[in-house]
């Protein structure tokens, strides 16, 4: 396995010129036409070779879960849904299942298969979106305006269904605020037959394409070892032939019934090689198994009630009611989304939320993957984990005029820190410190 | 023909041709973000208005704000501003452009983007269709052109 090299000491410029000394340094963002969102890569080339890279986040960072320390728990959701745009029903999916945890709410069987299906056909626009802005990365604009034109079909869907193109405020503390009805059925079912047909035009344009498999092939590899070191999760992980999805290893909703596997691109009878390549591979197979699952919920959904509790007002009395803590994990189309929330009697607003998102997880994979890489690769190989900056963005110190990114290694300090003060403050208390 | 009489007519002409945008995101939920890119795209295709999206704001006319504006890219945003040629028209998209929306009331957040700069336009929604984000690029042509004729907007 390489040897991979993550502390800020090691990508320091000092360090560098000793190692390195005919590298220079080329900065990417925050702000820049190939990426959507603020974030800071500073790559050391050699040549047209990656030597080393170093990523800065922050620049998204809204502190919501300290906003949400301030709102009621059904504004919650609301906040929660604006985490990100993109997977807009993950956040909020993660959430109600960590409330519903902590508060002991039922969720009726029906709500639980349109929570799965809404969640499903969010995948599906998540990973044509992200098809599209690969090829536009790799210079097919053609192949991007395709896509996105294949890609409305489902967004009326979800509008059809919610209301709303992004944003679908569907779940709630306790099942889901709109039905689907019978008489949508077959537009669904429409639908999901126009997608069935699209999936070999997907595999001739991306997989059999030369120019495009000469751009992905061996290009920004993951292997196995290093998959598992870094944690890295969703289709990220599963392309370098991790057998891990949320929805397989720690079932939720209806998904045990469904026996959801997660993919690898092993599926499709091709050898697992961890690069970008990989992970179109299995972007385009989930498709194809979102498919599959609406397909079956469509068929053994069963009719009843929506919601456990239909009145809102009688919803937020029993939360507040509510004490203790819950955790929500969902599977979003970037990987494993994880809410953590406390609560506490008599108090509206949770006392304690946390979030992790997809790519915080896909975000030290990035470093393994940019070594020895060309300059030119660099739009792909960091598309191709399909980054959320805004999801990613939690931990922030602003300390008067100065501004920090907490690192990994700076909270650990930090911890162990607290832990030695902790520990000296115990002794010098407890009966059992005091010596002689 | 004086230069500078040339030049205005040309930069009449180009406008009534064509518009660059320039599309800046400063701490928003990429919901509004992929609704400009879903306008560009064949659904809405505004690109046969010659409408297009371009690289680098010293190319554009309009300047296509999202998001509320976070404190490390208060400046950024000045300086993105200050780098776009006049005359230029600023739109703010969404409802945390316009007013800072659900995030109202955090320590990162420094305010919708018209406490940064000058806002020509506001695009409500959360987030906005594509047909209300072509209206708002609609409203900020008009707005150009007034600007070129040397009229007050």
């Amino acid at each position: 396995m390489k040897e991979v090299r993550l502390e800020p000491e090691e990508m320091s410029e000092k360090k560098l010129e000793k190692t390195c000394p005919t590298c220079f340094e080329v900065p990417i963002g925050p702000i820049h036409p190939a990426l959507k969102e603020g974030i800071r890569f500073t790559f050391w080339v050699e040549g047209e070779k990656i030597k080393k890279v170093d990523i800065r986040p922050g620049f998204m960072h809204r502190g919501i879960e300290f906003m949400g320390t301030k709102r009621n728990l059904v504004q919650l959701i609301y906040l929660a849904e604006r985490i990100c745009g993109i997977c807009s029903v993950s956040h909020p999916l993660a959430l109600v299942q960590a409330v519903e945890e902590a508060a002991g709410i039922e969720v009726p069987p029906r709500a639980q298969y349109i929570r799965v299906i809404i969640g499903e056909l969010e995948r599906i626009h998540s990973h044509l979106l992200w098809a599209g802005v690969a090829a536009h990365e790799l210079g097919f604009d053609t192949l991007l305006h395709y896509v996105w034109k294949v890609r409305e079909p489902v967004l009326d869907l979800l509008e059809d269904i919610t209301g709303n193109r992004i944003d679908y405020a569907i779940p709630i503390y306790g099942g889901v605020r709109r039905d689907i009805p019978p008489e949508k059925y077959p537009k669904l079912k429409d639908a999901l037959r126009y997608y069935r047909s699209l999936v070999d035009d997907f595999v001739n344009f991306f997989l059999r394409d030369p120019s495009i498999e000469a751009r992905t092939r061996d290009v920004g590899i993951l292997t196995r070892e290093e998959a598992d070191v870094l944690c890295a999760v969703g289709p990220t992980a599963r392309a370098s032939g991790l057998r891990k999805d949320v929805r397989q290893d720690w079932p939720y909703f209806t998904y045990p019934d469904l026996e959801v596997k997660a993919l690898t691109p092993e599926d499709m009878g091709l050898e697992v090689r961890g690069d970008v390549y990989d992970r179109i591979v299995v972007r385009l197979l989930e498709v194809v198994q979102s498919i599959q699952i609406i397909e079956r919920c469509l068929e053994e959904m069963p009719e009843g009630e929506i919601t456990s509790v239909p009145k809102v007002a009688a919803l937020l009395a029993q939360l507040k009611k509510a004490e203790g803590e819950g955790i929500g994990r969902h599977e979003a189309p970037r990987g494993e989304v994880i809410h953590y929330i406390r609560l506490e009697a008599d108090k509206e607003a949770p006392v304690v939320w946390k979030v992790k998102a997809p790519t915080y997880s896909n975000f030290m994979p990035w470093f393994p993957m940019f070594e020895d890489q060309e300059i030119a690769d660099i739009p792909i190989v960091a598309a191709s984990i399909d980054p959320c900056i805004c999801c990613m963005e939690r931990v922030y110190l602003v300390r008067g005029e100065r501004e920090e990114v907490v690192w990994k290694e700076e909270l650990l300090r930090l911890s162990r820190e607290k832990t030695k003060r902790v520990a000296s403050r115990l002794a010098r208390h407890a009966p059992w410190g005091r010596k002689g | 023909m004086k230069h500078a009489e040339l030049l205005e007519q040309l930069k009449l002409s180009g406008f009534k041709r064509a518009l660059w945008v320039y599309h800046l995101n400063t701490g928003g939920c990429n919901g509004c973000d992929i609704e400009i890119l879903a306008a560009l795209t064949p659904r809405y295709d505004v690109e046969r208005f010659g409408i297009k999206l371009v690289g680098s704001p010293r190319h554009a006319d309009v300047l296509l704000v999202t998001g509320t504006v976070t404190r490390p890219m208060y400046e950024r945003v000045k300086r993105i501003y200050a780098q776009t040629p006049d005359p230029k028209v600023v739109i703010a998209i969404g409802g945390c452009a316009s007013t800072s929306g659900v995030f109202y009331d955090s320590y990162n957040v420094m305010g919708p983007v018209d406490n940064v700069i000058p806002v020509d336009v506001y695009v409500p929604g959360c987030p906005p269709r594509p047909e209300a984000i072509i209206h708002g690029v609609v409203k900020a042509v008009v707005k150009l052109e007034r600007l070129l004729e040397g009229k007050e907007a």
